[in-house]
């Protein structure tokens, strides 16, 4: 373990501490520091677990397999996650998760299924269609058998959004984007950009309304939030502007002088190196040139690399306290991969386990092999730094009952909003203050005429 | 450091120049202060420096602008990035990214600087601007003067040779002020940085300055002098300079210290007399009221069981640090909030639940940021709506916009406006109901002494009308000088209610520069000087 912070050393623990051989002292050395800049996982390893995962969840349709995986992701979610606003996007992937299985039902149910069963359900009148919509119905027979599969094949897609839900609430996309190459620098600038707006104007939908009920206006309904849209529109053009300004007087663009040769051997490289890629892929799907396939995408892949980093040459920028990528990373992103690897050689080997049946109707097996396999993706949950419990940052106020309910006071964010309280010694206890003004402060030595300490003291009105 | 050849900048579309023939050279390691009047071209003049104007803005620059050496002209503000580092008025605009360590490292980043390097600085500059604790947190979550913070160590960490800032106090606290203007000090002291700030509350800055860089407007030469000579003949100055030119002392003071020291006779001329009392209102039917009210957002407590009654005719101050719980008192007063516990009523109902077409006659509010309120493209329009949204007769709204703004055509943008005219403009979209109880959050935000002024004027007038008032502000020269009662709230509690007089003059942190000079006599501002020596035989 490379990168341990200082152990807290109670006095009950310090001997074990000092001494790595013992088991506690092992074990304490093992356990996962707090998360903080230093330490925090790279959030590379964070995506790279959640694709394992979800590669994992394409393999199989096995509904108690996939609701392992959505157990997995789900306690890890829950162990790891930040007070951090993006973290908070796990909850909307779940709610999205839902709505696929839900609409796949409704579609499976209404337009019927391919599937044979014997176990009708309900027999819907169904709906003559004409000739040229010949393989598609509307109604007729549901079968138990078609539901079932429906369900598998939905319930698969669902784990799908929820691991990649798991990995944005579990890293810190600004970071992840901080550790691209730095000739797709500026794309990155503008992901980050996008991604501070959505927050920008959904505040400014909420100054609006409030605007609206302080010129004594109906701030709920239809016409409220499209009388809205222009100026949030407009707000968004000023800021962007603003935020242009203030990134050029930063030193944003700034480039080094690269001579023309490098410049064209840069165009040349990322171009040449696109089209190999575009053209080795074509070659291999397209089932005959297959030969020529893999070794044209390579060399694809190889040139727009060293396109890439010719280009980085051009800017100038250094890295603030890069990612590192630690053990821990190598460990939580190994274990996302080994639930890959495992499902997927579970899945050529034997593939019956991975994907029961739907005909006939029958409850699904648990393989024991492949489920051990999925709860090597809990790993994360034990060595990912663990997040501080910080008191959270001002939360919105409770919606108001009725007239304001959804309604946030985001219009009073630069002074009034609490939290956001500063230490000012002479206000902290409502008495005279103990420092002077600067060296206007220069008071008599007493208290000015006309005060009295008790009014000014504890009691709060007259 | 800076020299300014000849430079008049047009924008595009005015006939006029915003500035015009400016010729000066800012000299280095000094904290220079940009003074004069809104609408002159301070923002302007500021970002020719940066070469945000007019590479960003448009307009056409003629004469020459040289930092460091570099021609502004030829150089984008990329190129000068590593020898100029400008922060905005608002420094939410200035922040690229979102946490508050990678913001201060991000200027670095982009100038190429090694890590080893880049993670020194920002080591130093948080413990310079004592930003340690903030270092994870994101943006979005710090206050005022905590942004204001990061936003000024962002453009140290290159270590600029020269910083441009514009409006850095406006918006916070007088704590809060003293924090930025202390770390202005610290730079321009130990690390040679100069320092060309614009500020229109002069009170808190012009004692620091090296130098001020005045720009009168109205046709005369901009020009670079000693503080206390361009006070002499500058159109904006605040209170302790006024004292100074009123009992015509020189060199005219700059800080209260000075003017201490000189106004031994003037306390003994005034001292057989006593300020003209305020004539407090009678105690009237009350216009609003919050009994044991509690506000809770998640797990923070904005106002804790606080009890807190206007009547009408009456001006209150809301005062305390950002983030005490003044915009949220508001807020709740005008139902933007429920409280958690406790009751609120204006004018006897509970705002929260009332209809807002309804409530809008019994409570108005001016936001922050009066451009909030403004909806319409132009201010014939925003009349024409707000007459509909009051159910007033036609024309009220303009007929008051006409009255707090006699110059301003019908056709003209609200964006077009300056901060003295919108906020004219918002007030007079919320008195078009005729609320008996009016709020203002930070009205003087961006106004020059003269828009104060005015303000001054029509909001006595209002509370002789009869009208309530309940001002969220830390302009303490303002609350003396409209405020019957000032309020201080801290952690959502209050902890001192009283006369004006008596609150203020208690508290350094609050107490208008008069009454520091004149202590231990009680006299708040300039005005009633005045006066008292005139009614003098």
């Amino acid at each position: 373990m490379a990168h341990h912070p200082e152990l807290p050393r109670t006095p009950g623990r310090s001997a074990a501490a000092e001494r790595p051989g013992t088991d506690r002292g092992v074990r304490a050395r093992m356990r996962a520091p707090t998360a903080n800049r230093t330490t925090s996982l790279h959030p590379g390893a964070w995506w790279l677990w959640a694709l394992g995962l979800a590669t994992a969840a394409s393999r199989t349709t096995n509904p108690l397999l996939l609701a392992l995986l959505v157990a997995v992701a789900g306690y890890v979610v829950a162990a790891r996650r930040s007070d951090a606003p993006w973290a908070r996007s796990y909850g909307a992937f779940l709610k999205l998760a839902l709505l696929v299985l839900g609409v796949r039902m409704v579609f499976a149910f209404f337009l019927g299924s391919p599937i044979p069963g014997t176990h009708v359900l309900v027999i819907l009148p169904e709906v003559p269609l004409p000739d040229w919509a010949q393989g598609v119905r509307l109604g007729g027979r549901v079968t138990a058998e078609g539901l079932l599969f429906a369900l598998y094949d939905a319930l698969k897609l669902a784990t799908l959004l929820i691991c990649v839900g798991a990995a944005n609430a579990l890293a810190n996309p600004a970071r992840l984007l901080k550790s691209l190459p730095g000739a797709l620098y500026e794309a990155g600038v503008a992901v980050v950009v996008a991604m501070t707006f959505a927050p920008n104007l959904i505040a400014d939908v909420r100054r609006l309304r409030t605007t609206r009920r302080l010129r004594g206006r109906r701030d709920r309904g239809v016409r409220a939030v499209l009388s809205v849209g222009l100026p949030v529109l407009e707000g968004a053009l000023e800021r962007s502007v603003g935020l242009a300004a203030a990134m050029d007087a930063r030193g944003y663009g700034r480039t080094a002088d690269v001579g023309p040769a490098l410049r064209r051997t840069t165009a040349l490289l990322t171009l040449g190196g696109l089209l190999g890629v575009c053209i080795g892929t074509y070659a291999l799907l397209a089932a005959e040139g297959a030969a020529f396939g893999t070794p044209l995408l390579l060399a694809g892949v190889a040139m727009a690399l060293a396109g890439l980093r010719l280009g980085g040459r051009r800017t100038v920028r250094t890295r603030y306290r890069p990612e590192r990528w630690g053990p821990r990373a190598w460990s939580v992103s190994a274990s996302g991969i080994a639930v890959a690897a495992l499902m997927v050689y579970v899945g050529s080997a034997h593939p019956d386990a991975l994907h029961p049946p739907a005909v006939p109707l029958t409850a699904p097996p648990l393989p024991l092999w492949p489920a051990a396999a999925v709860l090597l993706g809990l790993l994360p949950a034990f060595v990912a730094p663990a997040q501080p419990r910080t008191p959270a940052a001002p939360e919105p106020p409770a919606p108001v009952p009725r007239q304001t309910a959804r309604l946030r006071p985001t219009l009073w964010a630069t002074a009034g909003q609490p939290g956001g309280v500063e230490a000012h010694p002479h206000l902290a206890t409502g008495t005279e203050a103990p420092r002077t003004a600067g060296d206007s402060g220069e008071l008599p030595g007493h208290d000015l005429p006309g005060s009295h300490p008790a009014q000014h003291g504890k009691e709060p009105r007259r | 450091m800076i020299r300014f050849e000849q430079l008049s900048v047009t924008y595009e579309g005015n006939a006029e120049p915003a500035l015009h023939g400016v010729d000066l050279t800012v000299p280095e390691g000094e904290l220079c202060l940009l003074v004069g009047p809104s609408g002159v071209g301070k923002s302007t003049l500021l970002g020719t420096v940066s070469g945000l104007v007019p590479h960003f803005t448009g307009g056409t620059l003629t004469g020459r602008v040289t930092v460091a050496g570099r021609d502004t002209r030829t150089h984008r503000p990329r190129e000068l990035a590593d020898v100029v580092g400008s922060v905005g008025q608002d420094p939410l605009a200035h922040f690229v990214t979102d946490t508050v360590e990678d913001e201060l490292a991000y200027g670095m980043e982009s100038l190429g600087l090694p890590p080893g390097t880049m993670r020194r600085r920002v080591e130093e500059t948080l413990d310079l601007l004592g930003l340690n604790e903030l270092r994870d947190r994101p943006i979005a979550t710090l206050s005022g003067g905590q942004r204001q913070r990061v936003a000024i160590g962002s453009v140290l960490t290159p270590h600029p040779r020269l910083l441009v800032l514009d409006e850095p106090t406006s918006a916070l606290d007088p704590g809060a002020a003293e924090e930025v203007l202390a770390v202005l000090q610290r730079l321009v002291h130990d690390l040679g940085t100069t320092v060309l700030l614009a500020e229109h509350r002069l009170e808190r800055v012009v004692q620091y300055a090296d130098r001020v860089l005045l720009l009168p407007g109205r046709g005369r030469q901009a020009r670079l002098a000693e503080p206390a000579e361009a006070m002499a003949d500058s159109p904006v100055r605040p209170p302790v300079v006024e004292l100074g030119a009123l009992a015509g002392w020189t060199p005219l003071p700059l800080s209260v210290r000075d003017a201490r020291r000189a106004a031994g006779p003037l306390r003994e001329r005034l001292a057989v007399r006593a300020p003209r009392e305020a004539d407090v209102p009678q105690a009237r039917e009350t216009a609003g009221a919050m009994e044991g009210a509690s506000l809770r957002y998640g797990s923070v407590e904005a106002l804790h069981r606080l009890d807190f009654t206007v009547r009408r005719g009456e001006a209150v101050a809301l005062m305390g640090r950002n983030g005490a719980g003044k915009s949220s008192l508001l807020g709740t007063l005008v139902g933007l909030h429920a409280p958690t516990r406790g009751t609120v009523s204006v004018g006897g109902e509970a705002p929260h639940r009332t209809p807002p077409a309804k409530l809008l006659r019994r409570v108005g509010l001016v936001p922050q940021e009066p451009r909030d309120l403004l909806c319409a493209d132009t201010v014939a329009a925003e009349c024409t709506a707000a007459d509909a949204d009051a159910g007033a007769a036609p024309g009220s709204c303009r007929a008051l916009v006409t009255r707090l703004l006699p110059e301003v055509p019908d056709g003209t943008h609200p964006r077009d406006l300056s901060e003295g005219q919108r906020l004219a403009l918002a007030l007079a979209v919320v008195l078009t109901a005729r609320p008996p109880l009016l709020l203002l959050d930070e009205p003087t935000r961006g106004l020059d002494y003269a828009a104060k002024a005015c303000l001054v004027a029509v909001l006595r007038e209002l509370t002789a009308e009869g009208h309530a008032l309940v001002l969220a502000t830390h302009d303490v020269e303002l609350a003396a000088e409209v405020a019957h009662r000032v309020v201080i709230v801290a952690q959502g509690e209050i902890v001192a209610d009283g006369a004006t007089a008596e609150v203020v003059t208690s508290s350094p942190s609050f107490a208008p520069q008069v009454a520091k000079v004149l202590a231990p006599q009680p006299w708040l501002t300039v005005p009633q000087v005045r006066t008292a020596l005139a009614d003098a035989p």
